[in-house]
Parts: C-alpha cells; sequence; structure tokens
C-alpha cells in the first residue's frame, strides 16, 4: 500500500495526464459531480457520485460501428475502428465499479464485443471508497462493500490522505507511475477508515433491503404478480432510470443517411420506451405494465439466472435520485419482496 | 395562507370514495424518505389513511396522468390540483384530451415546491426532513440539522411562480389566491441581450448536456401525442439519440415549437430534467414572444380558449416584423 498527501493529490493528477488520458469526478456548474477529462485547476469532487454513470467509459451512449458508401450496385463496407488511447478512470465508487463486472458478462462472453473489449482494455479503473455513503445506497444488498472498492486500483480518503492498493497488473504499472509521488505505508489508517464507514453502513435506511425474493428461478413467481400493474401505474415510460443506470447495457442499432454514405451506429436504447426492440411485426410489450416488468425482472430475475446468481442492480441509487416521479427498483423490491425486507 | 394538511385531503377523499361520487383517488403517495413521493392511483380507504400525502415535495402536476387515468378506469377519478396544475388541466381539455365528467377535480393550495436536490447540493445522507415555518431542517445521517431557507431550494418552476389562483375545479379545500407578480421572463430577456453567438453558445452548452431520455417530454402536460414523432420508425425521423450537434438542438426546439401557444409554463420539463437542462427558458421564449407580439396570452385559463397561433385576425403581427425582430 502507497500514499500520499491530499495536498499532493494534484500533482498525481498532472502526471497521469502527462502520460494518458485522465477522467475524474469534478463539480459541474450545476454543482453536480460529473466525469470530466482532467486538465489543470480541475479538483477531484467531494460528492458521493457522478449523476451519469462512468459506464460510457466502456460503452458510449453513441458508437459508430462502421460505414457504407455505394457507387452503383457495389457496396464497400468500411471499418471505422481506430486504436483505442489508454485512459484512466480516477474515482469510481465500488458500486460502478462491480458494474462494471456486469457489463463484462454480457460484453466479453462470447461472441465479444470488439468496441468494447478495446475500452476495457485501455482503460485502467482507480476506484474510491465512499466515506459518506447516502440515504439512496442499497449496494450491500448485493454483496458491494464501498469500504473495499475493487478495480485496477483501490483508493481511500482520510482526512489528510489518500491511499492506494493495486488489484491487477494494470493497477501495478499505474502504482509505479506515481511511485515518486508516493510513500510506501501499512493499512493501519485504512483500517481505521474502513471501520468509520462499515459504521455509517449499519446506519443506511435501506441497510436491510432483501434480495431474498429474487434471483434465479423467480420467473413463475413474479412475472404474473398483481403488483406490478399498481407499481408501474404512473410511469412515464421515460428513459432517466435506463440512461443513468451503470449496469443498463441494451442498445440499438442505427443507420444515419449522411447524404454521402450510411454511418451504422449504435446507441443506448430503454426497455421503458415503445418502440424497444420493435420488430415487423409491431412490439412484444405493449403496455407501459410489461415494459417496466421487463426492467426489474431483468435486473432481480433474468440477469441473475443466466449469470450464476449475479443480479443486475449494484445499488447505487441513481434512480432513486433521477426518477422524476420517483418510482425506482427499491420500492418494486419492497412491495414484491413482501414483509421479509421490513 | 393556511397550509393544507395531508389529514384535509384525506378525509375529504375519503368522503368521496365512500359516497360513490368517485371510483378512483389521483394524489400522491409517501415514499421511502421524506422527499420521494410518488403519483398514485388510490382505490381504497384504507391506503389513503395509511400512504397518502400532501407535502412540499409534491411538485408533480398530476393533470397529464388524467389523459390515460381516465380512458383506463372506468369509474370517476378525483385528482388533486395545485393552482399551476389547473392551467394544464383547462389546455388539456381545450384539446379535448380527456372527458371532464370522469374528472372530480379538487383544487388545493400550493406555498411552492421544494427542489431535493438544492437540498442536496451541500449534504449528503438524509435521515428525515422537517418542515418548518421558514423552510426546512434537514437531519442528516451522521446527527447533524442543517435549517435551509424556502426560497433557496423551491423548485425552479415554483421560484417564479404565476399563480396561486386555480383556474379549475369542482370543489376548492382552503382559501383561494391570487395571481402574482413574478419575474419570469427575465430569464428570457437576459438570454435576448446576448449577441447571436453567445446565445448559440448557451444552448449549445445546455442541450449539449442532454441524455435523451425524453422525460422532459414524458412529464410534459402539452406532451400528449399518441406517438411522439421522435418514438416513431415511420416519421423518418425516429431518434434513439443525437447522432451529431444538430440532432442534439433538434429535439428540443422541435418540441418547443410544438408545445408554442399551447404550454402553460407548468415547468415539469425543467423538473423532470436529469441533467438541470433549463428547458423552461425555451418555453418562456415562446410565451414571450406571443405576449409582445399578439398581447398578453397565458395558455389554460379556460377551457375552448383559442390562441392567438390558431386563430387568425387581421390584426396579427406580419411575419416580416417577427422576422426583423430576430435580426
Amino acid at each position: 500500500m502507497r500514499k500520499c498527501s491530499l495536498s499532493a493529490i494534484n500533482s498525481i493528477f498532472e502526471e497521469i495526464a502527462k502520460n494518458t488520458m485522465l477522467f475524474l469526478p469534478v463539480d459541474n456548474k450545476d454543482g453536480k459531480a460529473e466525469y470530466k477529462k482532467w486538465q489543470e485547476g480541475f479538483l477531484l469532487s467531494e460528492k458521493l457520485n457522478t449523476v451519469k454513470s462512468p459506464k460510457e467509459f466502456l460503452f458510449p451512449q453513441t458508437e459508430n460501428l462502421m460505414e457504407f458508401k455505394t457507387s452503383g450496385k457495389n457496396i464497400e463496407i468500411i471499418d471505422t475502428r481506430t486504436a483505442k488511447e489508454d485512459f484512466v478512470v480516477f474515482g469510481v465508487r465500488a458500486c460502478d465499479a462491480k458494474a462494471f463486472d456486469i457489463l463484462d458478462k454480457v460484453f466479453l462472453t462470447e461472441p465479444r464485443d470488439s468496441y468494447y473489449a478495446s475500452c476495457r482494455e485501455h482503460g485502467t479503473i482507480i476506484t474510491l471508497a465512499c466515506n459518506k455513503p447516502s440515504e439512496t445506497c442499497f449496494c450491500s444488498a448485493f454483496g458491494i462493500d464501498p469500504a473495499n472498492p475493487m478495480g485496477d486500483v483501490s483508493a481511500w480518503k482520510t482526512e489528510n490522505e489518500m491511499f492506494f492498493e493495486a488489484n491487477t497488473e494494470k493497477g501495478e504499472k499505474f502504482i509505479e507511475l506515481i511511485k515518486n509521488l508516493t510513500e510506501k505505508t501499512d493499512n493501519k489508517e485504512v483500517k481505521k477508515q474502513k471501520e468509520k464507514i462499515s459504521n455509517i453502513m449499519k446506519k443506511l435506511p435501506l441497510a436491510n433491503l432483501s434480495t431474498e425474493k429474487f434471483g434465479g428461478g423467480k420467473t413463475k413467481e413474479l412475472f404474473d404478480a398483481p403488483e406490478w400493474a399498481e407499481l408501474s401505474s404512473t410511469c412515464l415510460g421515460c428513459g432517466t432510470c435506463t440512461f443513468v443506470c451503470p449496469t443498463c447495457q441494451c442498445y440499438d442499432i442505427k443507420d444515419f443517411n449522411t447524404g454521402k454514405g450510411v454511418i451504422r451506429f449504435r446507441c443506448w436504447d430503454s426497455c421503458m420506451y415503445s418502440n424497444f426492440t420493435l420488430m415487423a411485426h409491431g412490439n412484444n410489450r405493449n403496455s407501459q405494465k410489461e415494459r417496466f416488468r421487463q426492467r426489474f425482472m431483468h435486473k432481480l430475475v433474468y440477469f441473475p439466472e443466466n449469470n450464476d446468481g449475479t443480479f443486475g442492480c449494484v445499488g447505487c441509487g441513481r434512480c432513486l435520485s433521477r426518477c422524476p416521479i420517483s418510482m425506482n427498483i427499491v420500492k418494486v423490491m419492497k412491495k414484491l419482496g413482501g414483509k421479509t425486507n421490513d | 395562507m393556511q397550509k393544507i394538511t395531508t389529514d384535509a385531503l384525506v378525509q375529504k377523499a375519503v368522503e368521496l370514495l365512500n359516497n360513490n361520487t368517485v371510483s378512483y383517488v389521483l394524489g400522491w403517495k409517501k415514499g421511502e424518505f421524506d422527499y420521494d413521493i410518488t403519483p398514485y392511483v388510490f382505490k381504497d380507504e384504507k391506503t389513503l389513511k395509511e400512504e397518502f400525502i400532501y407535502s412540499d415535495f409534491c411538485g408533480v402536476n398530476l393533470s397529464k396522468y388524467l389523459v390515460a387515468k381516465t380512458k383506463e378506469l372506468a369509474g370517476k377519478i378525483l385528482v388533486f390540483l395545485k393552482p399551476c396544475d389547473t392551467y394544464s388541466f383547462n389546455q388539456l381539455l381545450t384539446e379535448h384530451r380527456f372527458n371532464r365528467e370522469k374528472v372530480y377535480a379538487i383544487g388545493i393550495p400550493c406555498e411552492g415546491m421544494l427542489d431535493i436536490d438544492k437540498i442536496k447540493l451541500n449534504l449528503e445522507g438524509i435521515s428525515s426532513i422537517v418542515e418548518t415555518k421558514e423552510g426546512v431542517k434537514v437531519n442528516t445521517l451522521d446527527d447533524k440539522t442543517i435549517e435551509l431557507e424556502k426560497q433557496a431550494i423551491l423548485l425552479e418552476k415554483c421560484k417564479n411562480c404565476k399563480s396561486k389562483k386555480h383556474y379549475a375545479y369542482d370543489e376548492l379545500l382552503g382559501e383561494e389566491g391570487d395571481v402574482l407578480d413574478n419575474n419570469r421572463f427575465d430569464e428570457v430577456a437576459k438570454l435576448e441581450s446576448m449577441t447571436a453567438e453567445e446565445r448559440f453558445e448557451f444552448w449549445q452548452s445546455q442541450l449539449s448536456k442532454c441524455i435523451r431520455c425524453n422525460a422532459c417530454r414524458d412529464a410534459c402536460p402539452a406532451c400528449t401525442c399518441e406517438k411522439c414523432v421522435f418514438d416513431n420508425p415511420n416519421s423518418g425521423i425516429e431518434n434513439k439519440s443525437p447522432a451529431n450537434s444538430f440532432e442534439e438542438k433538434l429535439f428540443h426546439i422541435i418540441r418547443a415549437f410544438h408545445v408554442a401557444g399551447r404550454c402553460t409554463d407548468c415547468g415539469e420539463c425543467s423538473r423532470a430534467c436529469p441533467q438541470n437542462i433549463p428547458l423552461h427558458l425555451l418555453n418562456r421564449k415562446f410565451i414571450k414572444d406571443i405576449n409582445e407580439h399578439y398581447g398578453e396570452f397565458q395558455a389554460g385559463l379556460e377551457v375552448g380558449q383559442r390562441g392567438p397561433l390558431v386563430s387568425y385576425t387581421t390584426e396579427d403581427v406580419e411575419p416580416s416584423d417577427v422576422f426583423n425582430k430576430g435580426e
């Protein structure tokens, strides 16, 4: 484990940025945290988390896949993939780091998604423990410990210092890069910090949220539950929850006519939309109830069923904060989970 | 003004349910915390008594739900309307979007709704929020108490409240208020005084924050097309995500044009936006222009009202005058 004083953190950012692109949460004009490319004068945000999740570093909202040019009856297919540059994302929270593992399961199992894989390979993820988890946090329900975030390097912030520990080979490289700006240390301070965090975790209002009723094999039990109707009854059908979610990974593939050719791109899609997975025969989910159910069944039942029990939610709480009508996965889990959640 | 209590609303709703005046109650339901209140259709006395709430966090405008709910539900629906919600209610009726006979509307007073984002701006971890005379007292998870003044934490739409007066109801609870003097066009005037480049820069930086979640559209009581052109693959402009910076602006500008003359300035677009884009300024620009070119006009004042953009008089402003003003 290595450490530096907090006053030295900006020189660390400077050092990283010399070698590679560095992204980190900074406060924007609206007073909210947002991942931005570091430049001189940017300060690491003190906020618990960003409005948008860091999934866009691996899975951008829009991404060009290929281009087509036609001349007469010939179609030329142009591979638009370019060599990706290395980048570092600093200050990723435990929940969001776990979300990357979930995205990996989707994009890196065969057939492997080369666009995603390329971002994943070039990115180094530096996580940061949450010193002040909030009332909207429920990561512990999914076995995530905000005091022990994963990623390539884990970092902890105490009152005056920042501590770093590498978890992977990429992480070792990062530690090497900042070696001259940090010093070797034991883990005593970090241990204390972890205890502090654990104590806060116990006090969180959603600390005892139960996943007992959910998981693989629960489709029959939950699919026709009468509660879906009332849970979804005032859902606006917007895509806010899906777009701020760190694990929502559905996308659509579209063609954009440039006038001179066609750019085929993919963009985030939302199961909340009426034109989601629209097929020639029409839509297979005609009501908002069905769309709403799909989103939560996917995270709480279908995904764990296909991924050895891993849930498709990390409890980051973004949907709790951002839904325009304050409907969210916690309310769904409590309603469907019955008494075990109280 | 005497603040109306949750109990008074529940009592009224229960009375109307039990004497069969209505079969459903469209109101607000308590959340996990003190601020995450969800619109909800209540069907019985027990749920109303346990879960109905009317507090400073009931910013959601319930009018739009009547479009879907009056079709979906067989009986009469009681809806609670804050003053600004009544404008949307009338505008929807003007556009024949729901059957008035299926609705029992109760006007309720509103003293301005709060923005949880503004409360959370400088604090993390809320255990409870208590309303006080001056604003709120926030108790945090680390056992601190922070007092915040109401004016500083009002929703954007409530900061420049245009009216405490209800323009539609079957029954009124609490005291009736007045139309208010307000400064809602000040920000627009500021944008108008910018150079074209500055203004472009302003909107470019705001609209580039858009994640196309469509929350503004889906929350908007003026957006009630059964199929939005942006969701319709046959429209030719279906678009889930902007392909470039032109398309980024396209969605919002088209939307603003489409609700021009119909937008009541209820402010739901900006409240719903997860990215803090001041979308209400686009709509207010249209309202201000309409006021200046055609005389004062407020959408939603009465049912059947014909706005200047959908009626013709020989005194109407010449397009060239409008064009020259834009120079």
